[in-house]
């Protein structure tokens, strides 16, 4: 277990304590307040060059990551992998010799391959990686953003700042995580840090969308969808992959829906104060109603708000160690 | 030919071992026994060394057609003498496919002047693909014995049962990669807890153990021989051994890297651990170990499968399955018999020779009898075999001409001294 992330890499939730993890949610409370200054930028990278390298389409992280980066002013090197020399047959290896040779600090990337970014690390051991998302495996920086909001919503409850409680609020909390566990390197990586911060996580799906032994994670399996809503304190759901339901690991999405999908009705079963999460893209009508969507149990425009403050906390602490001016 | 004497080494037959000079003189034994004349003879001496007949490797990837940068018959055979084979039996998933007689006059004309006996397995179909049958018999004619699709197994159940009624009337046996297409999927490690943590797909152990099932049921209802190559679950043994028990012609191998290795080396995300079957539970790993120890195992078969740098650097996804195994099998597989010499050499040589119809001598382009005894009249193919010298893995040194050994920086004990094919081809670090 790795106590903190300050000058290594952030490729996987699985190795770090639940002090690393405190750690980027503080830092990444006070990069909040930067963001709501007028002049939204702080000197912190100034000099150091971030690569993004996304060998998958992504809008909302991509761009996170960059805004993040453009903030502690650090020059952003974005290489569009779709119109690359990757498109021409190069090696992941061989791209990244390429912008090393650049002169570069840190690569964010995004691989379709789970591992991706432990072989950059291997042929690049002086540049810090940062895992944007790696085939089924992990998604640290979404698991951190979830874990904040949570933290930040209910210490606003509680009438206090998220870093005056560490971990405190998730202790007792009860996370249920709903839908295609298996194929989520976000259910993963939320997994991870729900349970490093000490809340009880159970996890509910049908049993094709369920990781082979996903008892042995340290979760709960809960059969009972509506009795396990009726308890949770927060409902993470997930993008059931339009392919997966028609490629055999549920009959239907209409299947999947009646019997996983977050509807209007089941929202009723909800606690009061239950927060709804889902990392986005969300299939509307598939796994989420999108009255519940935009509905006051919902918390996840502030998931997306959340991603920049939280990945400016994860290259301040990898890229410059933690050191500098916030 | 030349005339030399292996002296003060332990001599291990079938059944018992002594002290004893091996005479050799034209390839031949020509006298075992305390205290030889060696009069005219060259001297080598193998004291505290283990004498018995060379190894004899059943699946060794030589890539020759098609792939001379991962590795050639030349540079295979090298390794296959280094790590004490007097035989290896090469692959025929070549490009082109060793399908054919004018592919196998081709392999053979590559192997004639290899350091040791390169015998060649063919396709059981036109290009591996499953459908229609090789010309097994035109194949047999120049002295094709193991018969194999390897890489993919025979996946249609009615290709298979025919491949094994025709064959039957041959004198060859079928050789069979047991992984089902549909259960395997597109899986590149062990499925189960890690491989759902990893984000890996897995392939699963069923996936072996239905093919295993399935063929022998074949067996029993059609007739014919069949060789399970590198069963990788304790499953899979137990299924072959209860088929041998029914009386049935079956024999299997394993790999050293499955006996070896367990599947949490993939969490490094390395492709120098993908190989398929993949590298599985540490209760296969130890189940594995009891079974060559207990003589469950007719065969320690490396699956020897060089790939070139370049095409193991992408990701674990991407990478091409397989691992180097030739110059490590002895060391390995003596930590897995326990100081049994009987079984080292059974496992290594005395059954995979069978198995490949190797006892007999001259065939194709081999030169001798493989896998005898070590007595008068048998023709030279001997191994040395150090069993407590201990050497640590370094890939840059092995004669392969790929790097892809997942034993790199390992610590062995257990290392070749000499490998004798009718002559020495390979004595003290050198070769001959």
């Amino acid at each position: 277990m790795r106590q903190s992330i300050r000058g290594g890499d952030l490729i996987s939730l699985a190795d770090v304590s639940r002090d690393a993890i405190v750690e980027v949610l503080d830092v990444a409370e006070s990069f909040v307040e930067v963001n709501q200054r007028s002049i939204k930028k702080v000197p912190t990278l100034k000099g150091r060059v971030v690569a993004s390298l996304f060998y998958e389409e992504s809008t909302r992280t991509r761009l996170s990551f960059e805004t993040a980066a453009k903030r502690l002013s650090a020059d952003v090197l974005s290489l569009a992998v779709a119109s690359s020399s990757v498109k021409k047959g190069e090696s992941l290896r061989d791209t990244i010799s390429t912008i090393t040779a650049l002169g570069i600090d840190a690569v964010v990337m995004r691989h379709m391959a789970s591992g991706a970014p432990w072989q950059v690390s291997r042929v690049v051991p002086s540049i810090r990686v940062i895992n944007a998302g790696d085939g089924q495996h992990q998604h640290p920086t979404q698991g951190l953003l979830d874990a904040f909001t949570i933290r930040q919503v209910l210490a606003e409850r509680a009438g206090t700042r998220g870093s005056e409680t560490g971990s405190e609020l998730f202790h007792g909390l009860r996370i249920l995580i709903v839908g295609d566990i298996r194929h989520s390197r976000v259910a993963r990586s939320d997994i991870a840090a729900y349970l490093a911060l000490g809340a009880s996580v159970t996890v509910c799906a049908p049993p094709t969308l369920l990781p082979t032994e996903v008892s042995s994670w340290g979760v709960e399996v809960a059969t009972d969808f509506e009795s396990a809503l009726a308890q949770a304190d927060v409902v993470g759901l997930l993008r059931l992959q339009v392919e997966r339901g028609s490629g055999g690991f549920v009959p239907s999405l209409r299947e999947f829906t009646s019997l996983y999908g977050l509807t209007a009705e089941r929202e009723q079963l909800l606690q009061p104060h239950a927060l709804v999460m889902h990392p986005g893209p969300m299939n509307r009508g598939v796994e989420i109603d999108s009255s519940v969507a935009d509905g006051s149990h919902a918390v996840i425009e502030r998931q997306v708000a959340n991603g920049v403050p939280v990945r400016m906390a994860v290259l301040y602490l990898t890229v410059a160690g933690g050191e500098g001016d916030l | 030919m030349s005339t030399f004497i292996i002296r003060g080494g332990t001599v291990v037959h079938a059944a018992n071992s002594e002290r004893a000079d091996v005479l050799v003189r034209d390839g031949r034994i020509i006298e075992v026994g305390i205290k030889l004349d060696g009069t005219a003879a060259t001297e080598i001496d193998a004291s505290g060394c283990l004498v018995g007949p060379a190894f004899v490797d059943l699946h060794a990837h030589l890539r020759e057609p098609g792939n001379e940068a991962a590795e050639t018959i030349e540079s295979g055979a090298r390794a296959g003498a280094v790590g004490g084979y007097g035989a290896v039996v090469a692959m025929p998933n070549t490009t082109p496919t060793i399908d054919s007689a004018a592919v196998v006059g081709y392999v053979y004309e590559r192997a004639r002047h290899a350091v040791i006996d390169v015998a060649v397995a063919g396709a059981i179909t036109i290009g591996r693909e499953g459908k229609n049958l090789a010309p097994m018999a035109e194949m047999a004619a120049l002295g094709v014995r193991l018969f194999t699709d390897d890489g993919n197994g025979v996946q249609h159940g009615g290709v298979m049962r025919r491949a094994l009624r025709y064959s039957s009337a041959l004198g060859v046996r079928l050789a069979q990669h047991c992984e089902m297409d549909d259960l395997a999927g597109s899986g590149v490690m062990n499925d189960g807890p890690l491989a759902a943590r990893l984000g890996l797909a897995g392939r699963s152990a069923l996936a072996e153990e239905i093919m295993v099932m399935r063929d022998i049921e074949f067996v029993r209802a059609s007739g014919g021989r069949l060789h399970f190559l590198h069963l990788s679950t304790r499953r899979s043994v137990e299924l072959v051994v209860a088929a041998k028990a029914d009386g049935l012609d079956v024999t299997c191998e394993v790999a050293p890297h499955h006996f070896t290795l367990s599947e949490d080396r993939c969490a490094s995300f390395d492709p120098v651990f993908k190989v398929h079957p993949p590298l599985r539970s540490m209760a296969d790993v130890e189940g594995l170990r009891l079974a060559v120890a207990r003589g469950d195992i007719d065969a320690v078969a490396t699956d020897h499968a060089p790939h070139t740098p370049e095409s193991k650097d992408g990701t674990f996804d991407e990478a091409p399955p397989g691992m180097l195994g030739l110059e490590t099998a002895a060391a390995l597989t003596w930590g897995a018999v326990n100081g049994d010499a009987h079984a080292f050499f059974n496992v290594l040589s005395r059954r995979p020779a069978r198995v490949a119809q190797l006892r007999a001598g001259e065939l194709g382009v081999r030169r001798i009898a493989h896998g005898g005894d070590v007595a008068p009249g048998e023709d030279a193919s001997l191994v040395i075999f150090d069993p407590s010298d201990s050497w640590t893995v370094n890939r840059h040194a092995l004669q392969s001409r790929a790097l892809n050994t997942p034993f790199h920086d390992m610590v062995m004990t257990g290392r070749v001294r000499g490998t004798v094919v009718g002559e020495p081809v390979w004595l003290n670090g050198e070769f001959r």
